[in-house]
C-alpha cells in the first residue's frame, strides 16, 4: 500500500505490505538497524523510535499506519560526529552493556525530555497538579517502558540525569 | 608449563606507568552502540539481497511426529522453501565427531521425527520477505503422537538420582557434628526455573563463497560454534567462517548455538542467497537453555557463640533427559565458610523439557539464595549481629581442601560494606521500623564466587602507521572485552588508547575460550598481556638488530615502551618507524596463557558483601527496593566503570531473582507459563533504587600474570539473600519459596496476623 | 500475520461504511493490542480500517460539568489534561500505571476499552482457551496462571480484564458513546460494556461489528476523596494483580472479573455505614477462586475506602 513518510529528514514514498511493522519497515526496507526487535510484541522497548515527536513501539506500529509521518530513529538523533547529548551522556556514564537495548533507551530519553517540557505527569508524579520536576523517581518510572537484561538501570538513571541537567 | 612465581615479577600491567590499567575509559565500541551501528548477527551487510527464515516449533512436549503436510505453505505467498524432518538436508547424526578434537559434535535441526521437549523445531520456512515466512506457518499442517513425559519437577524431587560421576563431599561427620550442635537451624529454600531473557533474540544471518559457509551468529563462543556448525554439515572446520562481533546478550545462554545456525547456514547452501533466521521472543523461551529450578536444604550447626560445628547444603535440580548439565548449587559452600563438619551434594532429575544449562553465575546464584539465608536465621536465633556471625566462621584456610587463600578479603568487605551502607542503624528486631504502609528492613549476604584461567591465543599486528591491532577469537557480550583488551594492549606497548585497535569474534583469529563463568577478562586479557609481551620482544629484537635504529647494538633485554616508542635512556624510535621499516604488513605476533601448574595450589575467589534495603507494604505484601550497596573484591580492576557496570548488573540480577523472576512448566502441555516479556518479569528501572556498588583494591599475584579476576557473576552472588533477609528484618516473614512475590508474602502476613 | 486489506477512513461515516460493507472488518486505532495479537494469529481480521486520523481527540467540557474524552485521545494525553489531573485524579492514575509511556502515548480512550485479556493461555495459540477458540476448552483453569478471576466467572472462562482505565472509568460512572453504520447513537454505562463470560466468552462487548466508539463521557466527580491503588509483581510496566479505584462512596475493583466490577455489594454496605472492611467483605461474599486472592482484595479495598475517606485525592 502507498505511504509516504519522512524518516530522519528524507522523505520516502513506498508500496508496502500491510502487515510490514514500522519496525520492520524501517530496519529491512530502509536498512536503519538501528531500531531494535527484542520481542516484537510492546513488551521490551527495544524497537522505540519517535513519531511526530512522540515516543513509541515501532513494533506495535504498522507501517501503513504513518503515512504522512516524521519518524527519528536513532540514526537520526547525531548532528553529524556531534552525538545528540543523551548518546553522549549514555558513553560517559557507561549507560549500557551489550548494547541491544540502547538505541530505545535514547530514544526513550529523547522523548522523556520532550514529555517533562510538556508537563505530563507519570505514576511517580507525587501531586498530579503541581509543575512536573524530573527526580530520579521520575527518570525511573518514565524509563520503565525500555529492559535493559544487562540491567545499566544505575548508569542509564545518571545518563539522563547529566543530559537533562545539561539542557536545564 | 609455567608457575604462579612466572607471574611475580612486575611487568607493565602491574606498573601501569601510563595509567590505563584501572582507567575509567568509555567503551571502546561504545560509539557504535549509542548510534545504532553496532551491526548484530541478524544486521550484517549480505553480498546480495537476503532471504528470511522462520523456525516452527512443536507443541507437544515428548513423542513423534506422525504426519506434517508442507504442500500448502510451500505455494505461499513468497516462500522458496519449506523442510521438515522429511525434507530437510542431510546433515550428520547429533554428536557426531568428523574431527575428534572438535570442541562440539553436530547438532542437527530438524533430524528426526522426534519430539524431546516442547518448543523443539519441526519445521523451517525460507521466504522473501520475514512477513510472508511468519505467515506461512499457519498453512503447515502437523499431527502428533504424544508419548508421556515427565514435566512436574516438583512430583520427582523425592527420587532425584545422584550425579553421574559425582559423590557428596563429605568432611568429618556431618550428622554426629549436627547432632551434637547446642543451635540450629534446618530448612529448604526453592530457586524456579529462570529464564536468560537476553535482549537479542539468537539470529544467524548465513551465506556461502564457494565451499565455505560464513555465518555471523549471536554465541557467546567462536569456536564451539564453528565447531558445531561444521560438524552438523559435515564438512572440515575450516570451511565454516564464524563471526560474532556484536552480542546483545549472553549471560550462558548463548554458550552454544541453535537451530538458527545450523537452518540458516543449510538454507544459504540450498538457495544460493543470504539467509537471515532469528529466534522469535517465545523460541528464546522456549527452545534456548534456561537455568533450572533447585531444591535446596540447609542444615546449620553451631554453638552458643556462634561457631559452626556442622554444615550441609543439599541441593536437588533438574536437567534434559539426555543432558549432562548440572546446576551445581551446593558447590560454592564448601569453600565459604569453616565448620569441621561439612555435607554438600547434588541430586539430578531428568525432565523431558528444553535444556537446562549455565545462566549468569551457575550453582552460586541460585545455592547462595538459601545458605545465606540459613545463616540470617542462625544470627537470628543466636541473637548475633549477621556479620558478627560470618566473621566468627571466617576460615584461615579453604575449609574443603586446606589450601591457602591466594587472596580472601571477605570480612574487609562486609565492614567496609556495613560501615557505607550504615549497617549500624539496622534495628535487629524484625517489624519494628514503620515508614507509613511500609514495613522497612535491612539485610545482607556475602557472596563468592571462583576465578579461573583457560588457555587462549591472540594475534597482534603493529603497522607504520603506528596503530596495534589486538585480534582474537573472543567475544564482547557487554562485558567489556573490547575495551580491557584495548587497555592491556596500550599499557603493554605503551601506546595510548587511540593507536590500538580491537577486532574480536572471528574463528580465523587466534582462538580464546569466550565469554563465560566470569573467565573472558582474565583469559582473553592474558592473552592479549602475554601477546604483547611477545611483541615488545619482538620490536626490541628488531631494533637492536637494525644499524637504521638508535638502538642498534644494545641489549634487547633493556627496552623500554612509552609514548609510542622503544625506549632506552635518552634515545627513542617510535614503534611506527620501527613497524613500516619491517615491511609493509608490519610486524605480527602470537602469544597464549595456559594456567600455572600450580594455580590450583592456591584458593581463588572472588568475593563481596550485599547490602539491601527493602519496603514490604503492610497492605498488599508487594516488596520493593529502596536501596541496595555492595562491597566486591575481585583483583585488581582494568577499567573502573566498566567494571562496576558488571557488578552492579549482577546485583540487579539478585534483585529479580529474589522479587520478581521465575518461570514454570505446566505440566499438562510441557511448556512454560510464561513465555514472553509480559510474564517473565525481569526488573525494570523503576525496580531499581538507589544501587551502587564499590570495588576494593586487589591485585591476586595466583590469578594471573596481570592478577586480575573476573567480575561478570559475583554481584548475582547473594544478592538476592541479602534482598530476603531485608524482607525478613522489614516484617518477620521468612520465605524460602522464589521469588517472594507479592502473594506468598502477603499469606505470610496474614500467618502472622499482620 | 495473515494477510488484510488496509483502508484509511477519511471521517467517521466513511469509516462506518466501510465496516458495514466489509464483515470480519476490525476499527485499528493505537495498534498496540490489536497488532499484538494480529502477530501472534489470535485476531485475525480481513480487514483493518484506521480510525486513526478521524477528528476524535478532543477532550472538552460537557454542559453538565462533565468532561467528554474523545475515542482517539491517547492515554497520554487524557492523562496529562489538567482538567483529569484536578477533578479526575483516580483516572489519570489509573492510566498512569498502565503499560508504558511508549504504549500509552499510541494507545486510545476506545483502544483502551476495546483491549483483550491478557490470559496467558489466551495470549498462547498452541493452547485450548475458549475466548480464543470457542469450544476447546479453558486452560486456565487447574493452570498455572494465578490471574483469575474472583467475579462473574463461568464454568467456561476465567480470564480478567486488562485495563487499569476501564476501572477508574468504572468508578466516575463514565459513559461511552457510540455509532453505528445505520446512525443510531448509543450510550451506556462503561460498567456494562464488557459482557461477563457465560457460555460465549469469545465476545467481550457487547459492541456490533460496525459500532464505533467516539467518545467516554465523564458526569461530573463525585465529593469526597479519589484512590488509585493497583498491585503488581513488579514495580511498573506490568497488569495488576488486583487493582482498586474509590470515588465518594464508590468502589470498583480491577484484574478481578472480565470487566471492570463495580463493587455495589461494598457500596451498599458503606451506605447502610458498614466500616470498610465489613463493606469489602460484603463484596466477597460472591467471589469465587482462591483465597489468597480474596485476601488481596479483601485487605486492598480495606485501605483504598479508609485512605478515601481522609478525602485523599491521589
Amino acid at each position: 500500500m502507498r505511504t509516504e513518510i519522512r524518516v530522519n529528514g528524507v522523505d520516502h514514498a513506498v508500496d508496502v505490505d500491510t502487515r510490514t511493522s514500522l519496525l520492520d519497515f524501517l530496519r529491512e526496507q530502509l536498512d536503519l538497524k538501528g531500531s531494535k526487535k527484542g520481542c516484537d510484541h510492546g513488551q521490551c522497548g527495544a524497537c522505540t523510535v519517535l513519531v511526530n515527536g512522540v515516543r513509541i513501539n515501532a513494533c506495535l506500529s504498522l507501517a501503513v499506519m504513518h503515512d504522512g509521518d516524521e519518524v527519528t530513529t536513532i540514526e537520526g538523533l547525531a548532528s553529524g560526529e556531534a552525538l545528540h547529548p543523551l548518546q553522549q551522556a549514555f558513553l560517559t556514564e557507561d549507560a549500557f552493556q551489550c548494547g541491544y537495548c540502547t538505541p530505545g533507551q535514547i530514544c526513550s530519553a529523547v522523548g522523556l525530555m520532550a514529555e517533562i517540557a510538556a508537563g505530563q505527569p507519570s505514576e511517580a508524579t507525587a501531586d498530579l497538579n503541581a509543575k512536573v520536576v524530573l527526580t530520579d523517581a521520575e527518570i525511573r518510572e518514565r524509563m520503565s517502558g525500555n529492559l535493559c537484561r544487562c540491567s545499566a538501570y544505575p548508569q542509564i538513571l545518571a545518563a539522563v540525569r547529566r543530559a537533562a541537567g545539561a539542557a536545564a | 608449563m609455567s608457575t604462579v612465581r612466572d607471574w611475580a615479577a612486575p611487568n607493565p600491567i602491574t606498573e601501569n606507568r601510563s595509567g590505563l590499567i584501572g582507567k575509567p575509559v568509555d567503551r571502546y565500541e561504545g560509539r557504535l552502540k549509542v548510534t545504532g551501528t553496532a551491526p548484530y548477527a541478524f544486521e550484517v551487510e549480505t553480498p546480495s539481497a537476503p532471504l528470511y527464515g522462520h523456525i516452527v516449533s512443536a507443541t507437544i512436549a515428548r513423542g513423534r511426529i506422525a504426519g506434517i503436510d508442507l504442500s500448502q505453505a510451500a505455494s505461499a505467498p513468497g516462500v522458496v522453501l519449506v523442510w521438515s524432518h522429511l525434507n530437510v538436508p542431510v546433515q550428520a547424526q547429533r554428536g557426531a565427531k568428523l574431527n575428534p578434537r572438535s570442541q562440539r559434535g553436530s547438532n542437527p535441526a530438524l533430524g528426526s521425527d522426534r519430539v524431546e521437549h516442547y518448543g523443539q523445531s519441526v519445521a523451517f520456512i525460507l521466504a522473501d520477505t520475514p512477513e510472508n515466512a511468519r505467515a506461512a506457518e499457519a498453512r503447515i499442517r502437523i499431527t502428533y503422537e504424544a508419548s508421556d513425559a515427565d514435566l512436574d519437577f516438583g512430583s520427582f524431587i523425592d527420587s532425584a538420582g545422584p550425579v553421574p560421576g559425582e559423590e557428596d563431599a563429605r568432611i568429618g561427620d556431618f550428622e554426629a557434628g549436627y547432632s551434637a550442635s547446642a543451635v540450629t537451624v534446618d530448612a529448604t529454600w526453592f530457586s524456579p526455573l529462570q529464564n536468560h531473557a537476553q535482549m537479542e533474540p539468537c539470529a544467524t544471518t548465513a551465506w556461502w563463497e564457494g565451499d565455505k559457509v560464513v555465518v555471523h551468529t549471536s554465541i557467546q563462543m567462536v569456536k564451539g560454534g564453528q565447531h558445531a556448525l561444521a560438524e552438523t554439515l559435515g564438512i572440515p572446520s575450516d570451511r565454516v567462517r564464524l563471526l560474532t562481533r556484536y552480542i546483545g546478550g549472553g549471560f550462558g545462554g548463548k554458550g552454544q548455538s541453535y537451530d538458527d545456525l545450523t537452518l540458516a547456514a543449510l538454507a544459504a547452501r540450498e538457495s544460493g542467497r543470504p539467509v537471515r533466521v532469528a529466534y522469535t521472543r517465545r523460541q528464546m523461551f522456549q527452545a534456548t537453555v534456561h537455568r533450572p529450578a533447585v531444591q535446596m536444604r540447609v542444615r546449620l550447626g553451631a554453638d552458643g557463640t556462634g561457631r559452626l560445628n556442622a554444615m550441609a547444603l543439599e541441593a536437588v535440580t533438574h536437567c534434559a533427559r539426555n543432558s549432562t548439565f548440572v546446576e551445581h548449587a551446593a558447590e560454592f559452600a564448601r569453600n565459604l565458610y569453616a565448620a569441621p563438619h561439612r555435607l554438600t551434594g547434588h541430586r539430578l532429575v531428568r525432565l523431558d523439557i528444553p535444556h537446562a544449562g549455565a545462566m549468569r553465575a551457575p550453582g552460586e546464584a541460585p545455592g547462595m539464595l538459601s545458605l545465606e539465608c540459613a545463616m540470617d536465621e542462625l544470627a537470628d536465633r543466636l541473637g548475633m549481629d549477621p556479620i558478627a556471625l560470618r566473621i566468627r566462621n571466617e576460615p584461615e584456610v579453604d575449609p574443603d581442601n586446606a589450601k591457602p587463600f591466594s587472596i580472601r578479603q571477605l570480612v574487609r568487605c562486609m565492614q567496609e560494606g556495613a560501615q557505607q551502607f550504615g549497617w549500624d542503624r539496622r534495628n535487629p528486631t524484625p517489624g519494628a521500623v514503620r515508614d507509613g504502609r511500609w514495613y522497612v528492613g535491612m539485610g545482607m549476604a556475602t557472596a563468592i564466587r571462583g576465578n579461573f584461567l583457560l588457555p587462549a591465543k591472540a594475534g597482534l599486528r603493529l603497522t607504520g602507521d603506528g596503530l596495534a591491532t589486538l585480534t582474537q577469537g573472543m567475544t564482547d557480550i557487554g562485558t567489556g572485552t573490547y575495551t580491557i583488551l584495548a587497555q592491556i594492549t596500550g599499557e603493554t606497548l605503551g601506546l595510548p588508547l587511540d593507536q590500538v585497535r580491537v577486532e574480536l569474534g572471528d574463528s580465523d583469529m587466534p582462538p580464546a575460550p569466550g565469554s563465560g563463568g566470569q573467565f573472558g577478562a582474565a583469559t582473553a586479557g592474558s592473552a592479549a598481556f602475554e601477546t604483547g609481551m611477545v611483541m615488545r620482544r619482538r620490536l626490541a629484537e628488531l631494533a637492536t638488530s637494525d644499524p637504521r635504529s638508535p638502538l642498534y647494538g644494545e641489549d634487547p633485554l633493556l627496552m623500554d615502551f612509552a609514548n609510542g616508542n622503544i625506549v632506552l635512556g635518552n634515545r627513542s624510535e617510535s614503534l611506527a618507524t620501527l613497524a613500516s621499516r619491517a615491511g609493509p604488513e608490519g610486524v605480527y605476533v602470537e602469544g597464549s596463557i595456559s594456567p600455572a601448574a600450580d594455580a590450583r595450589d592456591w584458593s581463588q575467589h572472588t568475593y563481596g558483601a550485599q547490602f539491601a534495603e527493602v519496603g514490604v507494604d503492610s497492605v498488599t505484601g508487594e516488596v520493593r527496593l529502596r536501596r541496595m550497596f555492595g562491597v566486591f573484591a575481585a583483583g585488581r580492576i582494568l577499567n573502573a566503570k566498566l567494571a562496576k557496570s558488571q557488578i552492579t548488573g549482577g546485583m540487579i540480577w539478585g534483585v529479580g531473582a529474589a522479587l520478581t523472576e521465575s518461570n514454570a512448566v505446566d505440566p499438562r502441555y510441557g511448556s512454560f507459563l510464561h513465555q514472553d516479556l509480559g510474564g517473565y518479569l525481569a526488573p525494570v528501572h523503576a525496580d531499581i533504587v538507589n544501587l551502587d556498588a564499590v570495588l576494593l583494591d586487589e591485585a591476586d599475584d595466583k590469578a594471573n600474570p596481570m592478577g586480575i579476576k573476573g567480575v561478570g557473576e559475583l554481584g548475582i552472588c547473594g544478592s538476592g539473600a541479602a534482598i530476603a533477609n531485608a524482607v525478613y528484618n522489614a516484617c518477620g516473614v521468612r520465605l524460602r519459596d522464589y521469588p517472594l512475590t507479592p502473594d506468598k508474602v502477603l499469606a505470610a502476613l496474614e500467618a502472622k496476623g499482620l | 500475520m495473515k494477510p488484510f486489506a488496509f483502508e484509511r477512513a477519511r471521517n467517521v461515516d466513511h469509516a462506518l461504511s466501510l465496516a458495514a460493507a466489509a464483515p470480519g472488518a476490525r476499527f485499528l486505532a493505537g495498534g498496540t493490542n490489536l497488532l499484538d495479537l494480529m502477530k501472534l494469529e489470535i485476531e485475525q481480521p480481513e480487514t483493518l480500517i484506521d480510525v486513526g486520523r478521524l477528528p476524535l481527540a478532543d477532550i472538552s467540557e460537557t454542559a453538565g460539568g462533565g468532561l467528554r474524552i474523545g475515542a482517539l485521545a491517547t492515554n497520554t494525553v487524557v492523562a496529562s489534561d489538567p482538567r483529569v489531573r484536578s477533578r479526575y485524579p483516580v483516572l489519570a492514575r489509573a492510566i498512569l500505571s498502565g503499560a508504558s509511556v511508549q504504549l500509552r502515548n499510541k494507545a486510545s480512550m476506545g483502544g483502551n476499552l476495546m483491549q483483550r485479556t491478557r490470559c496467558a493461555y489466551f495470549m498462547d495459540p498452541a493452547k485450548p482457551c475458549n475466548k480464543r477458540l470457542p469450544g476447546s476448552g479453558c486452560s486456565a483453569m487447574g493452570g498455572l496462571s494465578q490471574a483469575t478471576a474472583l467475579f462473574g466467572a463461568s464454568e467456561f472462562c476465567v480470564a480478567v480484564s486488562a485495563s487499569d482505565m476501564s476501572v477508574a472509568l468504572a468508578v466516575l460512572d463514565a459513559e461511552v458513546e457510540t455509532v453505528r453504520a445505520d446512525g443510531s447513537v448509543r450510550r451506556r454505562p462503561v460498567e456494562t460494556l464488557h459482557r461477563l463470560p457465560g457460555d460465549a466468552p469469545q465476545v467481550d462487548t457487547d459492541l456490533a461489528p460496525d459500532e464505533l466508539i467516539l467518545a467516554v463521557e465523564l458526569p461530573p466527580p463525585p465529593s469526597g476523596g479519589q484512590v488509585w491503588r493497583k498491585v503488581r509483581a513488579r514495580a511498573s510496566y506490568i497488569g495488576a494483580l488486583a487493582s482498586i479505584a474509590v470515588a465518594g462512596d464508590r468502589v470498583a475493583l480491577g484484574a478481578v472479573a472480565a470487566r471492570p466490577w463495580r463493587a455495589r455489594a461494598a457500596e451498599a454496605a458503606l451506605a447502610e455505614g458498614a466500616a470498610p472492611r465489613e463493606a469489602a467483605e460484603a463484596e466477597l461474599v460472591s467471589a469465587s477462586g482462591e483465597d489468597g486472592r480474596k485476601t488481596l482484595v479483601r485487605r486492598l479495598a480495606t485501605d483504598a475506602i479508609q485512605e478515601s475517606r481522609k478525602g485523599s485525592r491521589s
